[in-house]
């Protein structure tokens, strides 16, 4: 399974959600398919994603928040996997591509590699649902199911370390920042 | 004997509510208890405990962004393990962020484990293009806060408010 094929699998549920993405692949990816003013992608800062998508979540806790982020942004900001599951935001589903490696750097393996199991490690944290999935199937189930639930979820999606063949896009880091908080403005 | 003030403590904490924080996030510390309790306790403010202090970072930039003002209290090391956060997140995207850092390991700081922190907190907010002022005066703190702020959000930068051991700390003579 492929990141790519994921992001495309449930694009169109992103629509009216608050949609925050790590840098590197995920974001270029994200674009690749189609730029919205209401996607965030956080172009650095890594271990961050999650945390910005849980102050979205405080200051407006109707707005369902999607955070798509990385085994190597979860394994550099693991305590605030303790922080998310602490104040629990009910519409916020978190979503980890474990490619097992850090590509957009040269591909060097992370401890996902070697057996350390993030969904297992969210749940310990007191994420109330956690899943791994393996295939595109399971992981629009997946989504869906955490979407539906109305609780704070983590789907850790395995997917192959292939990504674009460049990272960076004709957005500005600026131009999308005030978009998106003008955004967040209407919803 | 010294005591952290609780006066003084409420003073900046009625301070930040009434420049419209609605957000603190922080990690506990000495000179930081009294106005972790008051945020607490105060049913219009949300209180964020972190696990480390940049992840205060990225919370209060996804607030300001979803239209919530926030604040940060930390103690200088928690500043120091947050410049990354600073730097790749608030400065980057141009973000507001109000900084209330507890000055620690200055004149008067009996902990030796605190003396280091101290002695880079001011050099590095320098280097990192930071206004800073230090919270020395409790007359003048709700005054520097809303100049802080107001800095903060004309910018879109981060600002910092150094709480000073004057400001924090009673003292009946002995060292504080």
């Amino acid at each position: 399974m492929t990141r790519l094929d994921c992001l495309r699998a449930i694009y169109p549920a992103l629509h009216g959600r608050a949609v925050v993405t790590i840098m590197g692949a995920v974001a270029a990816e994200l674009q690749s398919i189609g730029h919205r003013p209401n996607f965030f992608y956080l172009q650095h800062a890594m271990g961050l994603a999650s945390s910005m998508g849980l102050g979205i979540a405080l200051a407006k806790p109707k707005l369902p928040v999607v955070v798509f982020d990385g085994d190597g942004s979860v394994l550099m900001n693991l305590g605030g996997l303790t922080t998310l599951a602490r104040y629990r935001p009910r519409h916020l589903t978190h979503v980890v591509f474990d490619n097992e490696s850090l590509l957009s750097v040269g591909g060097f393996p992370t401890a996902t590699s070697t057996g350390t199991d993030l969904a297992a490690m969210a749940a310990a944290a007191g994420v109330p649902r956690t899943s791994t999935v393996r295939t595109v199937d399971s992981f629009v189930e997946a989504f869906r199911d955490a979407e539906r639930s109305e609780d704070l979820s983590t789907i850790v999606a395995k997917v192959d370390a292939v990504g674009p063949s460049g990272y960076v896009t004709d957005l500005a880091l600026i131009e999308n920042r005030f978009q998106f908080q003008r955004q967040l403005g209407h919803m | 004997m010294s005591r952290v003030s609780t006066v003084n403590s409420r003073v900046v904490y009625d301070a930040l509510t009434s420049a419209g924080v609605r957000l603190i996030s922080a990690l506990p510390e000495t000179w930081l208890v009294h106005l972790l309790r008051l945020a607490e306790d105060d049913p219009e403010m949300t209180l964020v405990r972190l696990a480390k202090e940049e992840e205060g970072v990225g919370i209060s930039a996804g607030a300001h962004l979803a239209g919530m003002k926030s604040a940060m209290l930390m103690q200088n090391h928690g500043f120091l393990a947050s410049i990354n956060g600073i730097v790749s997140c608030a400065q980057l995207y141009r973000i507001p962020l109000l900084m209330l850092i507890s000055d620690r390991g200055s004149f008067g700081e009996p902990d030796p484990w605190q003396t280091e922190g101290g002695a880079v907190t001011e050099d590095l907010l320098r280097t990192l293009r930071i206004p800073y002022r230090s919270l020395d005066d409790a007359t003048l703190v709700r005054h520097r806060i809303h100049e802080a702020q107001t800095l903060a959000y004309s910018s879109n930068k981060p600002v910092a408010l150094l709480l000073s051991r004057d400001l924090m700390v009673e003292s009946d003579g002995a060292p504080r």
